[in-house]
């Protein structure tokens, strides 16, 4: 699977999802370290078939960005059935997001 | 067996590697967390002879690219124990070299108060540029008193309602020009000779106590802590062996070799003058050609 970009709009019917946990990697395109974590969030979609991945820029998403309190980037979101089952802060390796999404 | 392991990705150690690698060394490059160091957070390199402008992240993947195509082994590995022989243990494995450059950098300093850490990306930032935006409107707090947080108060009393200046001194570090810049601001309200003593709320930071020197505390109302209070090198695992200062600093009187002969030091992790980009880099090359000279001259 690959990485889908998402917009605000989005949002919501992307993270409703009934059958697998749903990753959002929230990111602006002018920050070094999302950009940095970006291609590891590439190769975690084309490994991990239990997980869908969406990419998110926030800069155009002020009120997903207020309703889930991102006050740093990278963060990733991860939802189980719409709801939020964990946030990650900052840029992570690969081995640190993987035991997140698995968990 | 390798000729050299150069343990951090970042400038100086990205420099140390081209060099040994054009010089057809062996070489491992080891790295914790991503390559680059701290130039990834910064959207504007300026001061880079050469490249007028051009981001962190991008000047930093040319580097690592640069590297790359010298097929130069990089393991992404935390090393954890080096010993006399140049022998390296990581999270990883052992690996053994027959000199060592350390180029492990430094990191943003913290406060070290309890919920400093648990608050980070809830309202504790440790970088304005970054995370500034995401305080529209709020009140802030910026704690330091050097150039950085006189910068930070400055871009961050663009977007935010109100900033605070929180410095333990009673005067600052930070250029004067800076300073006026600063009294210009009428939402920007200076607080000397205070401490921050304690960050409260629940699940993000909701306010700050601050003590002064005569004791009184204050409690004041935050969205967001931006800390810059400098940085901090991560030395303590060389500390059975390499002399480090009492900032955690690595020491060297040439400013190359360290204190056990074929371990060499470069970058902001060693005592030094002026760490940034140009300097790192001058290390980094600068311990590589001595790591060889003096590899070339035990053969």
């Amino acid at each position: 699977m690959s990485v889908k970009k998402i917009e605000e709009k989005d949002f919501k019917e992307v993270i409703n999802n009934k059958e697998k946990k749903v990753l959002v990697d929230c990111y602006a395109d002018w920050c070094g370290p999302c950009r940095m974590l970006s291609p590891i969030i590439d190769e975690l979609a084309s490994e991990i078939d239990s997980c869908e991945f969406y990419k998110l820029n926030v800069d155009d998403a002020e009120e997903v960005s207020r309703e889930y309190g991102i006050m740093s980037i990278p963060t990733v979101l991860i939802f189980k059935d719409g709801k939020e089952v964990a946030k990650s802060i900052g840029l992570k390796t690969k081995e640190e997001l993987k035991e997140i999404i698995e968990k | 067996m390798y000729d050299i392991i150069i343990i951090g990705a970042g400038p100086a150690g990205l420099t140390a590697a081209l060099y040994a690698r054009r010089a057809n060394k062996k070489v491992l490059v080891l790295e914790a967390k991503s390559y680059g160091g701290q130039i990834i957070n910064a959207s504007n390199v300026e001061n880079y002879p050469g490249i007028p402008n051009i981001s962190g992240f991008d000047l930093a993947t040319n580097m690592y690219n640069q590297v790359k195509e010298l097929d130069t082994e990089i393991k992404f590995e935390t090393a954890l124990h080096i010993d006399e022989d140049k022998k390296v243990t990581t999270n990883k494995g052992t690996y053994q070299a027959k000199a060592i450059i350390l180029a492990t950098g430094a990191e943003n300093r913290k406060l070290n108060i309890p919920k400093e850490e648990e608050f980070v990306g809830k309202g504790v930032s440790y970088c304005a540029t970054c995370d500034g935006n995401f305080f529209k409107n709020k009140v802030v707090a910026v704690v330091g008193g050097g150039n950085t947080a006189l910068e930070d108060a400055i871009y961050l009393s663009n977007i935010a309602k109100k900033v605070y200046l929180i410095h333990r001194r009673d005067n600052f570090r930070g250029e004067s020009r800076y300073l006026s810049d600063i009294k210009k601001k009428d939402n920007i309200e200076i607080i000397l000779n205070s401490n921050i003593t304690k960050l409260n709320g629940e699940d993000k930071i909701e306010s700050i106590e601050v003590t002064d020197k005569d004791n009184n505390t204050k409690e004041i109302s935050i969205s967001g802590l931006f800390i810059a209070v400098g940085q901090s090198p991560k030395n303590e695992i060389f500390a059975n062996l390499i002399k480090i200062n009492d900032y955690g600093y690595i020491e060297s009187e040439d400013g190359v070799h360290t204190n056990i002969e074929g371990i060499y030091v470069a970058g902001d992790t060693r005592v030094k003058t002026l760490r940034q980009l140009t300097t790192a880099v001058s290390d980094g090359s600068i311990a590589a050609t001595t790591a060889i000279k003096e590899l070339r001259r035990d053969e």
